[in-house]
């Protein structure tokens, strides 16, 4: 494994037995989880090239046994992984060797659905799916909806942000939550937010939004519901150039329209989501565009005209527009196949995550026809072209020595890339282990350290998933110094600016 | 009170933190001070007046991004925005005219740090949700940056989202990104007259349930809806549903809210020009203006559960002589209370209280605001975090101490 853990501190794991009795005296039952046999499916998340058994699984129901099972831990020094369905593709729910590995799968009922004030209340385990299903007979649905919506849970949704091709229009999961009870390390419960907008004082449920299972537990999480758009229809326009197909992206939202989604594919991507779906895409195009508009019929018919003639004067060859529902699924099908399609034409694959400003794609897309040579490998690019988001996918052979190895150098110069054109490191898969060791191309320790302190407050003994999104740990006495010394500062009197 | 400090750059406030670090002193951080008399009544060393960091370092339409020194004049960038037709859809409200201060005054750093939002806050957010990178120097006097300017990010924490709404008691921020939107082509408003608080609530309920994709429900009653003059020949409670798009859009859309609010009442319309100036308003909350009839009154801001909006309405009637405006399809409440030793801080916590949400006390004189939380006081555990995260941005608590809860 090329990235370090923390070392496995001995003392814990000579009194595993006794942890394990511990852990079952709070939940009782089937809720502990200590052969290796059946801890094994646990031993990963979609970051599958790493892999560690926990000491233990527990699978608590309620939120007093999530509070006992933490102030258990932190009372007695030992470090904690939260995991949702374990569909992170950054190693966020990557186990510990000396930890507990605490699942919320059995937190899995939809509380309340309230429609009067459009919210829905439900346990972290819920499914993101599950709540859109569940609301739909009244025409509502749960916005964000990451490609793995049919398994992630709203638990892993709110520790990662998570996004989905719909976001540049309804936004991420920070937009579209608006409460949840969160546990911290030591066992309390606080209630953050609620059915009414903004928080009273600072705004604690959007740092716990996104920080990765490194700052407390959430145990019941407050969604909006949003109505359903009346119709949707997309288009579907293929470029000549991945140049010609960002301009147009460009200039359609400059025209001031923000479509439900903006998808860009590059040539490799096209043909083998071709090959394995048969959407119809052409195959003499060197990019293609999926742009989707939702809204009242007479909107999306209007603006669909408008998106048509700025795709013609951005010399788009083909567009085709959805005239039924079937044909507008039809189009996305291929994209949303994309991750199998590639699957298919090579071993294996690596998928990155990182944002640039739009209008540095033909850049990066140069740049990375050139690591691409560099390192051997082929890359497929698909693209949330609304915001900026690349999905390159690295084709490469995990049976063949060095390859993975290879692979994970060329992500992270794409990484590194993304970064320097004035990008991110990660749009919407998270930073976990995967993208840890990159955080200083884009933060300074001084940045990092004040990360750190955040942590502290949430988490003063570090054992909330440590490991994941800071390259080096700190303690927090550490973290807390400060050192100034008075008449040593740039202006000893009182200044003057 | 000595002289403000006032940086000219980064650089300069990072100088000027560690000088109030060195002597132990406290800082008032100021863009303007156009929202000064919100918060507590506290005293601090010396001014931190950031308003000298001015100017917008970068604006790419096409890219829906801006970027601007923290002090820059708000009016600035929305006129900058516009002439592109874009604009901050967060609608950020001017609190200088309830304040009595002059309109247009504040600046893009004070509308991040106070949170700001208006009537569209139901459907695009407020600054929390456009703010997508900034550089600020923490009471530890050290610069640090936090996300980017990309829309999409989840690259460390996301602590855009802490400073907005901390009210200048984390850090000073120097330079902010935010997400900039078009502008609608076009607007309409749909008006429903003479409900009563209840039944307005179950249309602007009804409305935001339907195809009509609202983007701002308010209801004024009748005495409320007197002081807008687009309302005001009504004779009568007003609620008001606006529409925002496209031409085409807005038209079919007008269609669906007359059949939804057909059955509520006589219905009414506002055409593009009247419901601009109409939500601009509401937005300011102009009928309590300071320099209007209720300018005297004690003012509160209530985020409740939008279906409570007039539970909490009722209760403060029949408790006090209360003026009261809706917002956010009965979630935003504001509440105008006769003069009194404690603002009446007692009945408007206990009617929040139990709906949920909470109440800040947005204007109110000075020994007022010293002697009642103007902030929702927070429960124990809860409370204790809330230090610890001031504690780790700001350990010596330099920066305006004491502005959101006495103590913190």
């Amino acid at each position: 494994m090329p990235v370090a853990m923390p070392l496995p501190d001995d003392a814990v794991l000579k009194r595993r037995a006794e942890i394990v009795a511990a852990l079952r005296s709070i939940v009782p039952g089937e809720g502990v989880i200590a052969s290796d046999e059946a801890m094994r499916p646990y031993e990963s998340d979609g970051l599958t090239a790493y892999r560690q058994l926990p000491m233990v699984v527990v699978l608590p129901e309620t939120t007093a046994q999530v509070a006992g099972v933490l102030f258990y831990c932190h009372r007695e020094g030992i470090k904690v992984v939260p995991r949702g369905a374990g569909t992170s593709l950054s190693g966020g729910a990557l186990p510990l060797g000396d930890g507990v590995l605490l699942g919320v799968a059995k937190f899995n009922r939809i509380r309340e659905i309230d429609f009067d004030n459009g919210v829905a209340v439900v346990e972290p385990g819920v499914t993101n799916l599950a709540v859109s299903q569940a609301v739909e007979h009244a025409g509502f649905y749960y916005a964000p909806d990451p490609s793995s919506q049919i398994a992630c849970t709203i638990g892993g949704n709110v520790a990662e942000n998570s996004g989905g091709v719909h976001c540049l229009k309804y936004g991420m999961t920070t937009n579209n939550v608006l409460g949840c009870e969160l546990v911290l390390m030591t066992g309390e419960v606080l209630r953050l937010g609620g059915k009414h907008f903004d928080a009273a004082g600072y705004d604690l449920l959007g740092i716990v939004t996104g920080s990765e299972g490194l700052l407390g537990v959430v145990t019941e999480v407050t969604v909006r519901i949003l109505k359903k758009p009346q119709t949707a229809r997309a288009a579907l326009i293929g470029f000549p150039s991945s140049e010609d197909a960002g301009d147009c992206v460009a200039r359609i939202i400059g025209a001031g329209i923000i479509p439900g989604g903006m998808e860009m594919m590059d040539g490799p991507a096209i043909k083998a989501t071709e090959d394995f779906v048969h959407a119809g895409y052409p195959l003499d195009v060197e990019a293609l565009l999926i742009v989707e508009l939702d809204g009242p019929g007479a909107e999306v018919d209007y603006l669909l005209e408008r998106v048509q003639e700025i795709a013609r004067s951005c010399r788009a060859v083909t567009c085709r527009v959805s005239n039924s529902e079937a044909e507008r699924l039809l189009f996305w099908a291929g994209r949303k196949a994309a991750f199998p399609a590639v699957g298919r034409i090579s071993p294996d694959y690596y998928c990155m995550d990182g944002t640039i400003p739009r209008a540095k794609l033909p850049l990066v897309l140069k740049r990375m026809r050139e690591l691409s040579r560099h390192y051997g490998l082929r890359c497929v690019n698909v693209f949330h072209a609304g915001d900026g988001n690349l999905h390159p996918l690295i084709l490469y052979d995990a049976n063949k020595p060095g390859e993975l190895e290879r692979t994970e150098e060329f992500g992270a110069d794409i990484l590194r890339l993304c970064v320097e054109v004035g990008g991110v490191l990660t749009g919407e898969h998270g930073v976990g282990v995967e993208k840890r060791d990159l955080m200083p191309a884009m933060f300074t320790q001084t940045d990092l350290d004040q990360q750190q302190r955040l942590k502290c407050a949430f988490d003063d003994k570090g054992l909330l998933n440590p490991g994941k999104v800071f390259p080096t740990l700190h303690r927090c006495a550490e973290l807390g110094r400060m050192h100034v010394h008075a008449g040593k500062v740039a202006f000893p009197d009182l200044p003057r600016f | 009170m000595s002289d403000p400090l006032k940086p000219r750059d980064g650089a300069d406030v990072e100088a000027a933190i560690q000088w109030a670090l060195a002597g132990g002193k406290t800082l008032e951080v100021a863009g303007r001070g156009t929202k000064r008399a919100i918060g507590r009544a506290a005293q601090w060393d010396a001014t931190l007046d950031l308003s000298a960091l001015s100017g917008v370092t970068l604006y790419e339409p096409e890219e829906l991004v801006l970027s601007a020194k923290a002090g820059t004049p708000l009016a600035e960038i929305e006129a900058l925005v516009a002439a592109s037709k874009q604009q901050l859809a967060f609608e950020p409200m001017d609190y200088g005219p309830l304040l009595g201060a002059a309109p247009g005054g504040g600046t893009i750093g004070g509308a991040i740090a106070a949170n700001l939002s208006g009537p569209r806050r139901i459907k695009a957010g407020a600054a929390r949700d456009h703010f997508l990178g900034v550089s600020a120097v923490s009471g530890r006097g050290e610069t640090f940056k936090s996300g980017g300017r990309v829309v999409k990010n989840v690259t460390g924490y996301d602590l855009c989202k802490l400073l907005a709404g901390s009210w200048g008691t984390l850090a000073a921020m120097t330079d902010v990104t935010v997400k900039t939107l078009p502008r609608a082509e076009t607007e309409a408003t749909m008006l429903v007259v003479k409900l009563d608080d209840a039944a307005a609530r179950k249309a602007m309920a009804a409305a935001m349930g339907s195809y009509g994709d609202v983007s701002a429900a308010a209801h004024l009653p009748a005495a409320v809806a007197a002081r807008i003059a687009a309302t005001a020949n009504a004779g009568a409670a007003v609620t008001a549903l606006r529409l925002e798009g496209v031409a085409p859009s807005v038209a079919q859309r007008k269609t669906v809210l007359e059949a939804v609010l057909a059955p509520f009442g006589t219905l009414g319309a506002l055409d593009e020009a009247a419901s601009r100036t109409f939500w601009r308003a509401v937005k300011n909350v102009m009928p309590f203006a300071a320099d209007g009839p209720s300018g005297t009154r004690d003012l509160w801001r209530i985020s409740t559960v939008p279906a409570h909006g007039p539970d909490v309405g009722r209760r403060l009637a029949e408790q006090a002589d209360a003026e009261i405006l809706y917002d956010w399809a009965g979630g935003l409440i504001w509440v105008a209370l006769p003069p009194s030793a404690d603002a009446n801080a007692a009945l408007v916590r206990a009617a929040v209280a139990e709906t949920g949400g909470h109440a800040t006390l947005i204007r109110a004189p000075a020994a007022v605001r010293a002697a009642v939380a103007v902030f929702t006081p927070e429960p124990p555990p809860l409370a204790a975090l809330t230090q610890r995260v001031r504690d780790s941005f700001d350990p010596n608590g330099l920066l305006n101490p004491g502005r959101m809860w006495a103590g913190v």
